[in-house]
């Protein structure tokens, strides 16, 4: 009987061990993440097999402004993930007013990327006239994906800026752990590895030469 | 042993992140300049997700500390979206048929 508790106790299946040396939350948002991103590689194929199968999609994102904010708007996701992984650092070293920093730092970043955005969004909708359902090149496809797929990304950043709010005020006020500022890093940095999918194709494969 | 593990799986100091930030700028510079090469659309379009596919990598690996995780966890994740995604591509093909296919106007 006691070679049998020995043996129980050992196995990986035996309970009380972690095979995967992560807490919970962590794997929870991982799990999100990888559920998360099947949705938005299903709008970009939407999106790409749309543009492949259409001769006659628009090109309606001019160097000036279009090429230009959106360049600059990856520059700030970029960044914000440089600085959310400053601030895990931070947190890690048990340093919570300069992680608290780091983390309105990323938030600024967030921030900038939506003004941006939204302005871009208003200059396709005012000067080219492009909304979800008509456009002035006949192909309302163009309009209806590039509003979904920017739409839908635009959300995840308002949520993770709601979300990095919190943290940071838990953080500054000595609530919270280590693992739930890196929790929430891991979903911006998702964010802005969306961006580098949506930017090339939406953005660079329909810019006007 | 948890906090113990963690503190020595941190991996990356600042400066591997820095370099990490400015290769990603430099292939986002690279992409940026492609977009305005006259190239057929599907070159085009497998050079720039190709690049787009190298700076998600560097993300997860390194911003996303997979590299610094157990094998267990990337294998439990990444096969499986890898392949959900490659599944999707299937359905490309029609995409290149289907202008070939419209009857002249």
């Amino acid at each position: 009987m006691s070679t049998v508790s020995v043996a129980a106790s050992t196995s990986p299946w035996a309970g009380g061990q972690s095979p995967y040396a992560t807490n919970s939350k962590k794997f929870g948002m991982w799990l999100f993440i990888i559920s998360d991103s099947l949705t938005f590689s299903a709008l970009l194929f939407a999106y790409t097999y749309s543009r492949v199968a259409n001769p006659d999609w628009p090109k309606p994102f001019h160097f000036s402004p279009s090429i230009i904010f959106s360049s600059i708007m990856t520059f700030c996701l970029l960044s914000s993930s440089l600085t959310m992984v400053m601030a895990v650092h931070a947190m890690n070293h048990g340093n919570r007013k300069s992680a608290f920093k780091w983390i309105l730092g990323t938030m600024v970043g967030g921030a900038a990327f939506v003004v941006l955005h939204l302005s871009e969004w208003m200059n396709l909708i005012n000067n080219e006239g492009v909304t979800p359902f008509h456009n002035p090149w006949d192909v309302p496809l163009f309009g209806a994906t590039f509003f979904a797929l920017t739409g839908l990304h635009m959300t995840h950043v308002i949520i993770g800026l709601i979300y990095l709010g919190i943290i940071a005020q838990a953080v500054i006020r000595g609530k919270f752990k280590y693992e739930d500022v890196e929790v929430a890093g891991l979903y911006w940095h998702f964010v802005d590895l969306v961006w580098m999918f949506i930017f090339p194709l939406v953005y660079l494969m329909s810019a006007r030469i | 042993m948890s906090t113990n593990e963690q503190v020595e799986h941190v991996g990356g100091t600042t400066i591997t992140f820095a370099k990490v930030w400015m290769v990603l700028l430099f292939l986002t510079g690279v992409e940026v300049l492609l977009a305005y090469e006259q190239v057929p659309t599907l070159i085009m379009l497998t050079i720039l997700v190709g690049l787009s596919i190298i700076k998600a990598a560097l993300i997860i690996a390194y911003f996303m500390h997979m590299k610094f995780e157990r094998l267990s966890l990337f294998l439990t994740l990444f096969p499986m979206l890898i392949f959900c995604i490659v599944l999707m591509l299937i359905f490309l093909g029609d995409a290149t048929r289907i202008p070939v296919m419209r009857p002249p106007v």
